[in-house]
């Protein structure tokens, strides 16, 4: 099962290589990894996604919460958080399948940020399954290249509005 | 930050942290990167330095020091070679949980990075072997740092932190010298509150009728001893200790079954088989004790740490209590009923009638296991014991009976050949009213033999007892049980003269080879309080046991008496 882990630490050299260093050395391979500061200069947030079981998880949580410079560790239920990934693909289009990949972009809220004679370079957010869905549905235009963030993720405050 | 007027070298700042901090002694070997804080050292009349001879020994010094005296080890290198010969020290802190402070010098900041001469990046290399490492970029940093690492490696589960100085750190001048907040989360250096139910705890164990106390390396650490020895007596429970346990329980007491896991009693191994309650204090279901999950499969078990991480990390509990032993225990303890055990605890004097430690001592040979037990006489069992890493180990593990916590130097977690000797130069300075007695292999030995110089240059008191088996014994017994006697590389077809050595640096020595010396050798080696070595002639083919062998769980324990089931 996917795991989301929200993770604030201290914003100074090697805070990422301790965490990292963590899962290697405990042999728990992380999905994704997406780090920036937050409001905070001293602090970052870390947003790691893991595939593991409940025992696996809870490991994790107790050895990270052992580093000095991690201040907490959050579990984000997909129910009460919201999880974003941003993801910038640039696919190859044809005169001929130029409206059909425009249709696309439109129904999949996608921004359009550059279009040539023969590629399209597009923008698009959301959840990890629709980042996924979306790369598929492309996949058959032909894609050049692709440039993921990994997930990022917040508590709602409200944990009754779902 | 709070800020003085006076602007002093980063350099004289670490010494004067060092000493507000009652660090009164540091083990430590100079070189360039770390020239600046050494000539501020030169003028401080608080602070011993023993310069060693490689700084594995200086690692291993402090630990000793650390382990004998629950204070705070702390050792000194210079960058690249000098700080990359620590990295077996640190490890070794960090499986055993000893609290070390690691200073390494560092190239200057502007040369980082740029493979400088004697550079190397050991803040990178050893982020999996400490608690917490720095590398400190400004002199203004520093007091912040200190006072963070130290209580790191103090506080909560102890290990070994590094704080690495890069040379021009250590010159530049600052005016801080107080750290107004840490930046830490407090619960790394705050002591814990209890956390889960005592009452509901203590219930589990009034209702069992075969209660067993599995005591850990956390007892000593929590210097909780005093508590244990309160709550097997009301609970009327036995008590085994693992390899890093003991002496957190007497050795001697009527309750204790001495220690347990792959060489321990077979009294204690199966008391886990036959308990119906089994309470972990501080221990952490090693695979040397709990080999699998069944490990004692008809109890229900219970676990109190102060690290979170080490509940069901492999072994799963029904009962937890989260927090210092110490104080865990103080709060289970009202709740404790006495109830009647008498007939589990006469059922535990029959396992120890009829399972007990045993050696055949008919032949004219010396018997390790029957020096040990001399020695045990001789020192009223009052010394402080290190040893290497193998047979001897388990031995004395076996033989001479811990009464004390803090008298047991062993490298339980990583089995470090080399750290006996160290170990015992560390205690002896950190005890020096006590007998302290280093009981190593030949092979052990010859892995920090060159440490013999720094007792020798300080006069130290250091008793070495050397069975000398020419063998790595450990590997031969496992070769000869598991690989048909096929001594691939384990014996030595070459040894020095350990008398003429250790006489080379003016330690006393002598050898014997016969049951009819033991008299005459126990008696030379502890006649006064100097230091001496004893090298006792051992038959190769002496093994320890019981031994669970590699892979199997308690009900494979094979006994002394047994040995022709495994030749098979
Ligand atoms: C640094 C290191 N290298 C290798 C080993 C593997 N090892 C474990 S016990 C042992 C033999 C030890 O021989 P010795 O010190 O002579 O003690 P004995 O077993 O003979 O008492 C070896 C090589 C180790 N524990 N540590």
């Amino acid at each position: 099962m996917k795991h989301t882990l929200s993770i604030l630490v201290n914003n100074h050299p090697g805070v990422m290589s301790h965490v990292s260093g963590l899962f290697t050395r405990r042999g728990y391979n992380i999905d994704s990894i997406a780090v920036g500061v937050t409001d905070d200069p001293e602090v970052s947030s870390m947003t790691i996604v893991l595939n593991g079981d409940d025992f696996v998880v809870g490991q994790v949580k107790n050895q990270l919460l052992k580093l000095p410079d991690v201040l907490r560790v959050q579990d984000m239920a997909y129910a009460s958080s919201v999880q974003r990934e941003l993801v910038l693909v640039s696919f190859s289009i044809t005169e001929k399948n130029r409206s059909e990949a425009l249709t696309i972009c439109n129904g999949f809220d996608v921004k359009i940020l550059e279009m040539t004679e023969d590629s399209l370079l597009i923008e698009f957010s959301g959840n990890s399954r629709q980042v996924t869905n979306i790369i598929t549905v492309l996949k058959p235009f032909g894609i050049r290249e692709i440039s993921r963030t990994g997930q990022i993720a917040i508590a709602y405050r409200n944990q009754n509005v779902v | 930050m709070t800020s003085t007027t006076e602007a002093i070298t980063g350099g004289r700042l670490m010494v004067e942290l060092l000493e507000e901090a009652g660090v009164e002694i540091v083990f430590g070997y100079p070189g360039g990167a770390i020239l600046p804080f050494y000539d501020e050292l030169y003028h401080s009349k608080k602070i011993k330095h023993i310069l060693v001879r490689h700084e594995q020994g200086a690692i291993h010094m402090a630990e000793g020091y650390a382990r004998s005296t629950g204070k705070l080890g702390v050792c000194i290198a210079t960058s690249g070679p000098g700080a990359t010969n620590l990295i077996t020290g640190l490890t070794d802190a960090k499986m055993d949980s000893v609290p070390i402070l690691a200073i390494t010098g560092q190239v200057a900041t502007d040369a980082i990075g740029t493979d400088a001469f004697q550079e190397a990046d050991i803040f990178g290399i050893t982020i999996p072997i400490t608690k917490y490492n720095a590398l400190i970029k400004k002199a203004d940093d520093l007091a912040r740092h200190f006072e963070e690492a130290i209580k790191i490696a103090m506080g909560g589960r102890p290990g070994p932190v590094l704080l690495d100085f890069p040379k021009d750190v250590q010159l530049g001048k600052t005016t801080v010298r107080k750290a107004s907040s840490l930046k830490i989360a407090p619960h790394h250096y705050e002591r814990p509150k209890v956390k889960g139910d005592p009452q509901e705890f203590a219930e589990a164990l009034n209702v069992a009728k075969r209660p067993l106390l599995y005591v850990g390396g956390g007892a000593i650490n929590s210097f909780a001893s005093a508590e244990i020895k309160a709550l097997a007596e009301k609970a009327n429970a036995p008590v085994t200790t693992t390899l890093m346990g003991l002496g957190a329980f007497p050795g001697t007491h009527p309750l204790s079954v001495g220690m347990l896991g792959m060489h321990g009693t077979a009294y204690a191994n199966k008391a886990v088989l036959e308990c119906d309650y089994i309470l972990n204090l501080g221990a952490r279901f090693d695979d040397r004790v709990a080999k699998y999950q069944d490990f004692a499969p008809n109890a229900v078990r219970a676990h109190v740490d102060i690290d979170a991480a080490e509940f069901n990390k492999r072994i799963n509990v029904d009962h937890i209590l989260h927090g210092d032993l110490k104080d865990a225990i103080r709060e289970i303890l009202p709740f404790v009923k006495g109830g009647d055990r008498s007939e589990w605890i006469s059922n535990i004097q029959s396992l120890k009638k009829n399972h007990p430690l045993d050696f055949d001592n008919s032949g004219e040979t010396i018997k390790p296991q029957d020096f040990l037990q001399k020695v045990y006489t001789k020192t009223k069992g009052e010394a402080i014991v290190s040893t290497d890493v193998g047979q001897h180990q388990m031995w004395a593990a076996q033989y001479y009976l811990f009464d004390k916590p803090n008298t047991w130097l062993t490298s339980g977690g990583l089995g470090t050949m080399g750290y006996g000797l160290p170990a015992a130069i560390g205690a002896k300075f950190g005890n020096p009213d006590k007998t302290v007695i280093c009981v190593t292999g030949d092979g052990s030995f010859q892995m920090c033999i060159q440490e013999l110089a720094t007792i020798a240059q300080s006069k130290l008191g250091v008793k070495i007892l050397l069975f000398n088996n020419n063998f790595l014994g450990m590997v031969r017994q496992w070769q000869e049980l598991f690989y048909e006697e096929r001594f691939s590389e384990s014996q030595w077809t070459y040894n020095p003269n350990f008398v003429k050595l250790a006489e080379a640096y003016d330690i006393p020595a002598m050898r014997i080879e016969k049951k009819s010396e033991i008299q005459k050798g126990v008696e030379f080696f502890l006649k006064d309080s100097g230091s001496a070595l004893i090298e006792v002639m051992i038959p190769a083919e002496e093994k320890v046991f019981p031994m669970i062998p590699a892979g199997k769980s308690q009900q494979d324990l094979i006994e002394f008496k047994d040995l022709g089931k495994l030749k098979k």
